[in-house]
């Protein structure tokens, strides 16, 4: 401090331009080192927990190694990868996956963007609605699956009670492959739809007023404004949307895993009937105990989403050509 | 004079952000001393413990009346609600070398794995002073090869046959415990007969005779020494005519329509057990405390308990000490005490769970004891009996937990997927090969 405070004693030139000299290697340390000490920490805390993981998995993939004892590794190569490959457990995990991806997605992004449109007209209390809709985003996807398992139960769920009244047998909701995976689709749907519509909302309030007054005058219905005017709008916002739910999607593990409950959530059911791969990569790591299993099923989904992500930004360059 | 002021803010910024990020990365590598959480802290010392399910010693108050008669004790106590969490947990905290507690428990599925391969991390128990009270089957359960005995017992459960007196009458079969237990005296095949003469007199047609397949299954091969492995570590289940019959009884009464198609301690179950959807299930002695409350009130006198067909042993656990506690010495003696005769017999009385220690065994409160919610069934003399019947050897295996989850699965292929039997046996057998191979 002292350096920056004193005046220089006498004006002898040759200090006063060391100190000049000084003085500036440390403002442009500061200009150009500063930046790099702010996003020090996001990259600390990156490389620790997630690129040297990253690497310590695919490590273990190359290894026959068991959760008790990580310290016997044994090197198989790439056996684990082709065991994978023909393993019947992994193409049946990953079209649930697929399927329930499917189930959830497409419903609830369709519902967000009804949503979002009626949340978009002039309404009293819009505040409150939005917030409700909000709200199951809120609760944590153990809570929301515990009652959905309830819900769904066999012999006392209220949904088959329900049902019952207008004469429909009870269905076994987890024993049935199609019942199972819709009923775990309902959950993702049900906690995020609202988000989803907000995320919405907030893109079609930026769309001008005047296109809808424009639309209006040439005669447009309120569908035919919904169709025209708000869908193109908001056309990256959707395709964000989408890249977010496939993530979400591929990922899918509390939901089934609760609503299975015990052993049958760790296999999906008792015939793998909804069986995802982030249950499958839980059933190898921490039932069976074989990490290096688990790890290749780690990489396996890594890989996957990669390939999700060129093929949507594939298809976003093309939809963008056309448009 | 503002813009020294501005320079020297984001110095302190840059300062304390770089500052921070270092505290991060020493805050990852230094802060586990590998420790059990134990210690001694002047004559103060303190135990800690990993425990799971409802063992009882801390829900009793057992814990309590320990350290209010050792005051220099100071017990801590994690108990996890899910064996297979606690298990997973343990095993990591195994490998990494932290995390552990200075004693755990240790459950009888995973008793074989743990000797066989972490025996190190264990002290020995074979030489603690009075511990010599046990059934000699149970102590031989976690003893290593080398005689290295790496837990002390706690409960045991012997089975019988759990059986609601009102449904039973209602098809005909009779109510008094003695009579139904003749009913399937000596053989588990009569015991899917008499559910088919239930269900053919049955009137209410909600009315499932027994819960599950696999409650029979289990009941079935834990009757016998050998289950799915043999003496020398090999897979054997799928020659072993015990799995084998097991299997077959269990496949026929799932295809013959006598369960309700449940998972015991599953979804479904303890509303099946509040609104009497099954009439009976086979049951050790620790299922009576989870009956009793499930059930509940309005169904208590309606239930009671009869001999099962053949004497078994379904779970039970133990408490081991890890080598690496600062309190070695103390945690021995609170696990023997914990496992002594008399409050096994106490936690008998309080919460069911049946002791394995001989001597606690023929205490008037274990021989004695009636239960007033199955109505005043002398469960002390029946499960007393059952444990007498139970093999004196029993050999386990280091996957008999998964191998046994991997059974009732393929059961449930049976009986609510309407598998057939043989492809469904094919399904477990490779399952099996993936989990243990």
């Amino acid at each position: 401090m002292a350096i920056s405070t004193s005046t220089p004693p006498d004006g002898a030139p040759g200090i006063g331009a060391e100190r000049q000299r000084r003085r500036t290697l440390l403002h442009r340390l500061d200009v150009r080192g500063a930046p790099y000490a702010f996003v020090a920490p996001f990259f600390v805390v990156f490389a620790a927990f997630s690129f040297y993981p990253l690497i310590y998995t695919s490590w273990i993939s190359l290894h026959r190694v068991e959760l008790s004892t990580l310290n016997l590794m044994e090197w198989v190569g790439f056996d684990n990868y082709t065991a994978l490959w023909d393993d019947e457990r992994f193409w049946n995990a990953l079209l649930n996956t697929f399927t329930i991806g499917v189930l959830s997605t497409v419903p609830q992004l369709l519902m967000a963007l009804g949503l979002a449109h009626l949340l978009n007209y002039r309404l009293r209390g819009s505040t409150f609605f939005r917030v409700a809709a909000l709200t199951p985003y809120a609760t944590s996807v153990g809570a929301a699956a515990l009652v959905f398992t309830m819900l769904f139960e066999r012999d006392f769920g209220m949904i088959n009670w329900m049902l019952s009244l207008v004469g429909v047998d009870n269905i076994d909701w987890e024993n049935n492959k199609w019942a199972a995976q819709t009923a775990i689709s309902s959950i993702v749907i049900w906690r995020w739809t609202g988000y989803n519509a907000l995320l919405y909302l907030a893109a079609m309030q930026a769309i001008p007023r005047d296109r809808y007054e424009a639309a209006a005058i040439d005669g447009a219905s309120r569908w035919q404004q919904f169709l025209k005017v708000t869908v193109p709008g908001i056309r990256s916002t959707i395709v964000f949307t989408i890249v977010l739910s496939t993530i979400g999607a591929t990922q899918l593990f509390g939901e089934p895993l609760i609503f299975g409950q015990g052993p049958n959530g760790i296999t999906g059911g008792a015939d793998n009937q909804y069986q995802t791969l982030g249950l499958l990569l839980y059933e190898e790591g921490w039932k069976n105990y074989q990490m290096g299993r688990a790890a290749t099923v780690a990489w396996a989904m890594f890989l996957l989403l990669i390939v999700v992500f060129v093929v949507q930004q594939v298809v976003k360059r093309v939809m963008a050509r056309k448009a | 004079m503002d813009k020294f002021r501005r320079k020297l803010r984001t110095r302190v910024v840059a300062a304390v952000s770089a500052a921070s990020a270092l505290g991060l990365v020493v805050g990852c590598g230094g802060s586990s001393d590998g420790g059990t959480g134990g210690g001694r802290d002047g004559d103060k010392v303190t135990i800690t413990m990993g425990l799971f399910g409802v063992m009882g010693f801390k829900e009793t108050g057992l814990l309590d009346k320990y350290m209010k008669e050792h005051p220099n004790v100071v017990i801590k106590a994690d108990v996890a609600g899910d064996e297979q969490t606690y298990y997973t947990a343990l095993q990591t905290h195994l490998a990494a070398g932290s995390g552990l507690k200075d004693i755990q428990g240790i459950e009888i599925g995973r008793a074989k794995e743990l000797s066989d391969t972490q025996k190190d991390k264990f002290v020995d128990l074979a030489g603690v002073a009075g511990t010599d009270h046990f059934l000699p089957w149970k102590q031989s359960q976690v003893t290593a090869s080398d005689r290295k005995v790496i837990g002390l017992g706690t409960d045991i459960g012997p089975m019988a046959v759990c059986y609601r007196k009102d449904l039973f009458e209602q098809s005909g079969l009779p109510t008094d415990r003695d009579e139904v237990a003749k009913l399937w005296e000596g053989d588990w095949s009569k015991y899917v007969d008499a559910g088919k003469r239930f269900k053919q007199n049955s009137k209410d047609d909600k009315v499932a005779f027994m819960d599950s397949s696999s409650g029979l299954f289990n009941a079935m091969i834990y009757g016998d020494s050998q289950q799915f492995y043999d003496k020398k570590g090999e897979l054997v289940y799928a020659t072993n005519p015990v799995v084998k019959d097991a299997w077959k009884l269990a496949s026929e009464a799932a295809t013959s329509d006598l369960t309700a198609k449940l998972r015991q301690f599953q979804p479904g179950w303890d509303p099946g057990l509040a609104n009497s959807t099954f009439a009976s299930t086979v049951c050790p002695a620790w299922m009576l405390a989870h009956i009793s409350e499930k059930a509940g009130p309005k169904n208590k006198g309606k239930w009671d308990v009869a001999k099962a067909p053949k004497g078994a042993n379904w779970g039970g656990s133990f408490l081991g000490v890890m080598e690496k506690s600062p309190v070695k010495k103390e945690a021995q003696e609170l696990v023997a005490w914990l496992t002594a005769p008399e409050q096994q017999a106490f936690l008998f009385k309080e919460i069911g769970n049946f002791p394995s220690s001989q001597t606690a065994l023929k205490m008037p409160e274990v021989v004695d004891a009636k239960s007033d919610y199955f109505g005043g069934a002398p469960i002390g003399k029946i499960f007393g009996a059952a444990a007498q019947e139970i093999p004196d050897e029993q050999v386990l295996g280091r996957k008999d937990g998964t191998i046994k989850d991997i059974f009732s699965q393929g059961l449930t292929l049976i009986e609510a997927q309407n598998k057939r039997p043989n492809e469904a046996w094919k399904t477990t057998d490779e399952r099996i090969e993936k989990a243990a191979g």
